[in-house]
């Protein structure tokens, strides 16, 4: 009884307030990594190195949410193509800011310049695509959108274009090997020249630097946690900016064509003109947040836009509850904190404490040994790589069953905004409880 | 008069539907650049002449395979995407029962029912192929049948029966996430080798300059006979009817005393059972096997069911011959890395142009 009316206390506290809910998700997270920490035995450095990992991912899997909410939450257009769109935002950039001289070629364009050009590309592509596809129902449109990301990423792929000529400007994709990025342009502020591979610090890096080195932080996790928090920044803006969108008289329209497109119509709003220019934004977000992912990494490939990167977007927003930007951040968070990194560090703790021996080359043997009650072989196969990654997939598969059949909302679906400016709920008796 | 007619009836067209007419001129030009390439001698006839067989075995592979998507599509009303690990499921049974009949005794059962994989088995030491093995080959395409069928049902107990009132979106995530589960359970029970299938001297045939392979005729005569019994059994039979009904109308359908529910279970059984011959079927043309043979197959099946309209079983079979053949074709022209690109710019064309697919209108017949 008293753990009920606690539970009903935090979420009272909790959930009338979206930056308490969000501050107490993040400290949540932190701690739970924290104690992974501790319990792997990181020194300071490891410690600090795995929070700014998870801070990254979910940074960028709570600004692909919210783009991608801004598509399917607020106009309920169903784009399972999002990792195309993200493909072309991070090679256009990539193909501009390449050196003239590099192997494939580029443009050698800054990379202001080039991100502006990457983010205009991914926009018009987008709002080309949407301009057939928004008449299509949602199934065909998912269909049409993951058919228009494989086809995306099998050009990229294409050897033809891998170091190509057209009309008498060389640029390549780089095939299946890959395109490299510009070094993370964080970099400017610790370095005096930050492109050479062994730069000197100028003042404001020597400084951070040198304080914090007998903690035993390397440089590398300074710039890390510098790009993280400007990523945080980032996605401060963008939640701004979707909030800012859901009640300005373009969301609205937005919501209502979620709600009733026919009617939206009847009050003279050309529906499609809205569609159309939702699908482009939200791709243009898309393409720019795949830029800020990939130059942490430096490095692009076709094999990391997959639909399986359109899937995780996806679940991240479901768990998040669709419509609503603080469950778009919830789900992002959650998706990349608990499901996406946790599996592979309860591994490395299961690694750590049952000094496993060999894993056996087959789950037929791993399950033979059950037969003595011995569970090791089939733990041992179990935290393999492949086995582990496995295992993931088959979590998140599981997760997006359950939430469709239990919650097809999401944890805060509740909250989906509503399409009209005032509270209608508050008046009316509540007779349509389902929505 | 009769010429007058002809040409409002053009004009009209050609008004009414400026893309449908743009997409005919462009293929029709497609098929005279053949012929006069072909007159030319730029593309051997040979070359031609293969192209059009293997496009006729990709194509029956895609129409059998989708047989089974367009009746869960047209009853059930959702895309499933857990379609493509459906074949892939049916064939690891199926070839895991193969190996084990085939190589009893001579090889360890682990390494049999793993179909070699992380142990190796060479293929060539079993020597599976349709002349040296037919039966234990016949046993697989049973089994992988079977359990594929057993297995429809599991995941329609489990999955999709407490969601019956849902949406198609909804009930579509949620069979994205039954086919990552599916394709990640044989990932992890399978791990992620190719395993090699067939060995010994496969039979083929060269008739004048094309090699017709002994597992592709298998392949193509199997799935028609499979698709004629499907057919026969949704026109002539009670069933059939009850199931065409159920597509056309479901409320309808109910009220008349059909009882759906078992209307689905078949559904989901006879659909099953044929995506799991599909599965084997083109596991032992390819004469490889790999966990995510289905899921990268899963597109072109859409597009197939697409091209020949949802919820028909001739729309399947022709839409994925045509399909087939089409893109086979269009290596005349491209590429082959640029393959998988033409079926899918097929398939979004045929959506924008008319979504109800070529036999619009016919349900499930």
């Amino acid at each position: 009884m008293s753990t009920g009316s606690l539970q009903a206390r935090a979420e009272g506290w909790l959930g009338n307030n979206d930056v308490r809910l969000l501050i107490a998700l993040a400290l949540a997270i932190g701690g739970l990594y924290a104690l992974f920490s501790v319990v792997l035995g990181f020194q300071l450095n490891g410690t600090v190195n795995t929070l700014r990992r998870v801070a990254f991912l979910s940074a960028i899997y709570a600004m692909l949410a919210l783009a991608l909410n801004l598509q399917w939450g607020y106009a309920g257009l169903f784009n399972l193509g999002a990792a195309g769109f993200m493909a072309i935002g991070v090679y256009t950039m990539g193909i501009l800011t390449a050196p003239v001289t590099a192997s494939p070629p580029g443009f050698g364009l800054p990379l202001p310049v080039a991100i502006v050009g990457a983010i205009l590309v991914t926009g018009i592509i987008g709002g080309l695509a949407a301009l057939p596809a928004i008449r299509l129902r949602a199934d065909y449109l998912a269909i049409v959108t993951v058919a228009f990301s494989e086809i995306v990423r099998l050009t990229l792929r294409a050897p033809e274009f891998a170091n190509t000529r057209i009309a008498g400007v060389a640029f390549g994709t780089g095939g299946a090997t890959g395109l490299s990025l510009p070094s993370n342009p964080i970099r400017v502020l610790f370095y005096t020249d930050p492109a050479t591979t062994a730069p000197a610090p100028n003042a404001l890096g020597a400084a951070i630097f040198s304080a914090v080195e007998p903690l035993g932080i390397e440089e590398t996790l300074v710039i890390g946690w510098a790009y993280v928090i400007v990523l945080c920044l980032c996605l401060g803006l963008l939640y701004w900016l979707m909030i800012r969108i859901g009640k300005s008289p373009f969301g609205r329209v937005l919501k209502s064509i979620r709600e009733d497109q026919q009617v939206t119509q009847a009050l003279g709003k050309d529906t499609r003109l809205f569609k159309i220019k939702t699908f482009a934004l939200g791709c243009a977000l898309m393409g720019l947040i795949a830029i800020f992912w990939r130059l942490s990494g430096g490095y692009a490939s076709p094999r990391m836009f997959k639909p399986i990167q359109t899937f995780y977007i996806f679940i991240a927003l479901f768990i998040g509850g669709t419509g609503s930007p603080t469950g778009s951040i919830v789900g992002g968070a959650l998706f990349a904190s608990l499901l996406f990194e946790g599996p592979s560090f309860i591994r490395r703790v299961v690694a750590e404490y049952l000094q496993l021996s060999n894993a056996p080359d087959t789950l037929v043997s791993a399950l033979a040994e059950l037969g003595t009650l011995d569970v090791t072989p089939l733990l041992a196969y179990s935290v393999q790589d492949v086995s582990i990654s496995a295992l993931r997939l088959m979590l998140l598969g599981i997760v997006l069953v359950y939430l469709m059949q239990r919650h097809p909302d999401g944890l805060l679906g509740h909250r989906k905004a509503i399409a009209s400016s005032v509270a209608l709920s508050q008046q009316a008796t509540r007779e349509d409880d389902n929505e | 008069m009769a010429a007058r007619d002809y040409y409002s009836r053009g004009q009209n067209l050609v008004y009414n539907r400026p893309v449908l007419v743009i997409f005919a001129v462009i293929g029709a030009f497609l098929v005279f650049d053949i012929l006069r390439q072909v007159g030319t001698g730029t593309v051997a006839i040979t070359d031609l002449m293969s192209y059009l067989w293997n496009g006729l075995v990709l194509g029956m592979s895609l129409g059998l395979a989708g047989v089974g998507l367009s009746m869960t599509y047209s009853i059930l009303n959702f895309a499933n995407f857990a379609h493509g690990d459906l074949i892939t499921s049916g064939a690891f049974a199926g070839w895991a029962t193969a190996f084990l009949i085939a190589g009893l005794g001579e090889f360890s059962v682990e390494s049999l029912i793993l179909i070699g994989g992380p142990i190796a088995v060479g293929s060539n030491e079993l020597g599976i192929n349709v002349v040296n093995t037919p039966l234990a080959l016949l046993a697989g395409l049973l089994v992988a049948a079977v359990l594929t069928a057993a297995l429809s049902l599991l995941l329609d107990r489990i999955v999709f029966r407490p969601m019956r009132s849902a949406d198609g979106v909804t009930l579509m995530i949620a069979s994205v996430g039954v086919a990552l589960f599916l394709r990640n359970f044989l990932t992890y029970s399978f791990l992620t080798d190719s395993r090699g299938l067939t060995g010994g001297n496969v039979p083929q045939f060269t008739v004048a300059g094309v090699t017709f392979g002994g597992h592709q005729i298998t392949l193509v005569v199997v799935a028609a006979l499979l698709m004629l019994g499907t057919h026969i059994l949704l026109q002539y039979t009670k069933i059939g009817t009850a199931m065409r009904a159920m597509a056309a109308n479901k409320d309808l359908a109910k009220v008349t005393g059909i009882p759906t529910e078992r209307v689905v279970k078949l559904t989901w059984i006879i659909g099953g059972g044929l995506t799991g011959c599909a599965g084997f079927l083109i596991a032992l043309q390819q004469g490889t096997l790999t966990v995510t043979m289905g899921w990268d197959l899963l597109l072109l099946v859409f597009a197939a069911v697409i091209l020949g309209g949802v919820g028909s079983i001739y729309g399947a079979m022709v839409g994925g011959v045509i399909l087939g053949l089409a893109s086979r074709l269009a290596l005349v022209w491209i590429p082959a890395s640029f393959l998988l690109v033409a079926a899918f710019v097929i398939m979004i064309v045929m959506l924008l142009v008319r979504p109800s697919g070529l036999f619009s209108g016919r349900t499930t017949a």
